[in-house]
């Protein structure tokens, strides 16, 4: 885990001095809401429907114990007692007064937390791979990058009045459980010839135009990491589009240049900037390094989870991965039990999963992109106590990537954007899909939902994709069929008119329904759909 | 950083600035006409759309040049600055239109040292903004030590 020093403190106590005398001004009048707006948001701090929403950065999505106790300390202060994690790796509180905000920065400052630049037209949090450190396939740990990217794009002078908001996800595996691809940056770490560097992807994104990143460059070496994304950002300041919001991201600046267009602006800006020393030397990644050294696992003892009761051998086979250590596994809890809401945690859940993480994972948790939470290096000898603990504060629900593990947007009951519900949506296909057996027998079944086209809730990248869209006053949901945001990348196709709450619900089961009749042994929902098409689906739908 | 600034009233309106020098009084023409009738003229205005990278070349007979922000959300100008100092520029680089204090200090650590807000700045304000920050994660324009600097030399 990353600790801060005192340059790292300084810092992040002087935002909580700046925002509480920025909010100090706009409550004064001195700024107006235009003017404050774009400094709130640059601290997290959205005005919804209903209150102020604020959101605190889990860098990389990587914290311990006494940060996740702080951030149930926050939920039970200053909102109504439960916190939303998010799909970048943060978590957001929906009811927070103005007068608190800069309270809260301050406590969350006292244990190296803080929400800088969880929005706003700046580089945002940087997102990484929830397993990293435990997985076994990764080549190295991508969350030292992570770390430097963090502290590079802080406050980062020249970019953070850009056209849009950036987002960069670094991984370090082929697999890639980071949604790296749609991403405006996405970085694999890898090594060549002997040399650590990164394969540079940049263009892609969700919301309305979906893209997927094309590469950008083949290899930068470690060294030259921060000059290369330094050229990248400055094209994209420069020539990004500023007249439409919605042809702001550099995916849209991408698809009009054309990738090669892009690479030579970036490759000439390169040439200029790599000679300036912003690079920060390998001492510094060392630091950093030491910093996310494995901890001292125990020696395998050979222990294997006992299988006789059958809940825990599910959730075992469902949400317990394999770990490059022997004798420990990776935990995932799921945050979607069924009937509730995606992300959701309460603040004694919150508090349950730090005193997990204390004593059974060395102190450390994850947040992930699809809403949940990791505990990455547990003893497989402790599994059960684990579980029992899980199932006390109803945490067990045995369902990762299965159909109810949805991703879901905070939808028409939150946001000032969104145009349907996505919380209910998300309840109704829990409960139909309620049966354990059954989602199991589905197998892995990614199911997204966004309450409008800017696609928070991912439903581009979903295996199964819904899309709540206003028709005439009234909520309506479109089905996408195909998309991935995993190593598969792919981006979902609409099966064809929309429907009504119930009417989507009864159309994911004649699609669920079609994939068991027609599945050849083996073969994932996405995998069957990839190879029949849309058709068989679409009949079954409308036919 | 020595971040000391004095306000100067120039045509009714009043300049923060970090330059010793007196003020460059001379009006400043288009990017667009400095390039093309060749002309004698020491100041240039660039838009938030134009090419800085064409004055590259011609630096050493420009004296002021005055980067437009026509609205404080564009960050267009915020690369011109970069993009000069990087180049060698050492006059006057001065930004004009809708800042704001809190964008003063990110755009001194571009490089800009002096200062036309259409609204009026509160001095009190930007003294403790400049001061707020004893350091910095990235190098720029300005010269501040960043931490990696300062943590291994």
């Amino acid at each position: 885990m990353y600790k801060y020093d005192e340059y790292d403190q300084s810092i992040v106590d002087a935002r909580v001095d700046e925002f509480r005398d920025q909010c100090r001004r706009r409550l004064s009048g001195e700024l107006s809401e235009d003017q404050f707006k774009p400094l709130r948001l640059m601290n997290g701090l959205y005005l919804q429907l209903h209150a102020y929403m604020l959101r605190v950065a889990v860098p990389y999505g990587t914290l311990d114990s006494r940060q996740m106790r702080m951030l149930a300390h926050v939920a039970r202060k200053y909102d109504r007692g439960y916190g939303h994690f998010t799909t970048r790796q943060n978590i957001q509180y929906n009811w927070i007064k103005l007068e608190d905000a800069a309270d809260i920065l301050a406590e969350l400052a006292t244990v190296e937390m803080h929400a800088i630049q969880t929005s706003g037209n700046c580089i945002r949090n940087i997102s990484s791979d929830q397993f990293a450190g435990a997985a076994a396939d990764e080549v190295t740990d991508p969350r030292p990058f992570a770390e430097l990217l963090r502290q590079w794009s802080t406050f980062h002078p020249e970019f953070s009045y850009l056209p849009r908001k950036f987002k960069i996800a670094v991984i370090a595996a082929d697999e890639d459980r980071a949604a790296m691809r749609l991403h405006d940056i996405g970085l694999q770490l890898l090594e060549r010839d002997g040399v650590l560097g990164a394969k540079v992807f940049v263009g892609g994104g969700m919301g309305r135009t979906p893209m997927i990143a094309p590469e950008i460059k083949d290899f930068v070496p470690a060294d030259q990491l921060m000059s290369y994304l330094e050229a990248c950002l400055r094209v994209y300041n420069r020539y990004g589009r500023r007249d439409n919001i919605y042809k702001a991201r550099i995916k849209i600046l991408i698809h009009e240049l054309g990738a090669d267009k892009y690479r030579a602006e970036v490759e000439e800006e390169f040439a200029q900037v790599r000679q300036l020393g912003i690079d920060p030397p390998a001492a510094e990644l060392a630091r950093i390094s030491a910093m996310f050294a494995a901890p001292a696992f125990a020696a395998d003892d050979g222990a294997v989870a006992d299988r006789s009761d059958p809940d825990f051998a599910v959730w075992l086979d469902q949400n317990v991965r394999a770990h490059k250590q022997p004798g420990h596994a990776i935990v995932t809890i799921s945050l979607k039990p069924i009937g509730g809401i995606p992300g959701d945690a309460s603040a004694e859940q919150i508090d349950v999963m730090a005193d997990l993480a204390e004593r059974y994972s060395f102190d450390e948790l994850r947040v992930t992109h699809a809403q949940n939470i990791v505990l990455p290096h547990v003893r497989i000898a402790d599994l059960k106590a684990v579980w029992e603990a899980l199932v006390e504060a109803q945490l067990a629900e045995a369902n990762l990537d299965l159909i109810s593990d949805i991703i879901a947007c905070p939808g028409l009951d939150y946001c000032a954007l969104a145009n349907a519900r996505s919380i209910p949506l998300a309840q109704k296909i829990g409960q139909r899909f309620a049966d354990l057996g059954r989602q199991r027998d589905l197998g892995e079944l990614k199911l997204k939902i966004s309450g409008c086209i800017n696609a928070c809730g991912h439903h581009h990248a979903g295996h199964i994709g819904i899309l709540g869209v206003d028709r005439k006053g009234t909520e309506n949901y479109q089905l996408l069929l195909g998309g991935s945001g995993a190593e598969d990348v792919s981006l979902g196709k609409i099966t064809g008119p929309g429907f009504d709450e119930d009417g989507v619900v009864d159309a994911i089961e004649r699609v669920t329904d079609t994939y068991v009749r027609i599945r050849e042994t083996g073969e994932r929902f996405v995998d069957t759909y990839r190879r029949v098409g849309m058709q068989p689906f679409k009949e079954a739908i409308y036919g | 950083m020595a971040d000391a600034f004095e306000v100067d009233v120039i045509d009714d309106r009043a300049h923060l600035r970090f330059r010793d020098e007196a003020a460059h009084e001379e009006p400043a023409v288009t990017l667009d006409a400095f390039l093309a009738d060749q002309s004698n003229a020491t100041a240039v205005r660039v838009e938030p759309g134009d090419d800085a990278r064409a004055l590259i070349p011609l630096l050493d007979r420009i004296a002021l040049v005055e980067v437009s922000f026509p609205t404080f959300r564009d960050g267009r100008g915020y690369s011109v600055a970069r993009i000069l100092r990087e180049a060698g520029y050492t006059g006057e680089l001065r930004a004009e239109g809708d800042v704001l204090v809190d964008q003063i200090p990110l755009m001194r650590r571009c490089g800009f040292d002096a200062f036309a807000p259409r609204a009026a700045v509160d001095p009190v304000v930007l003294k403790r903004s400049l001061e707020r920050y004893d350091h910095v994660y990235q190098k720029a324009a300005d010269g501040a030590a960043p931490v990696w600097k300062l943590r291994h030399g």
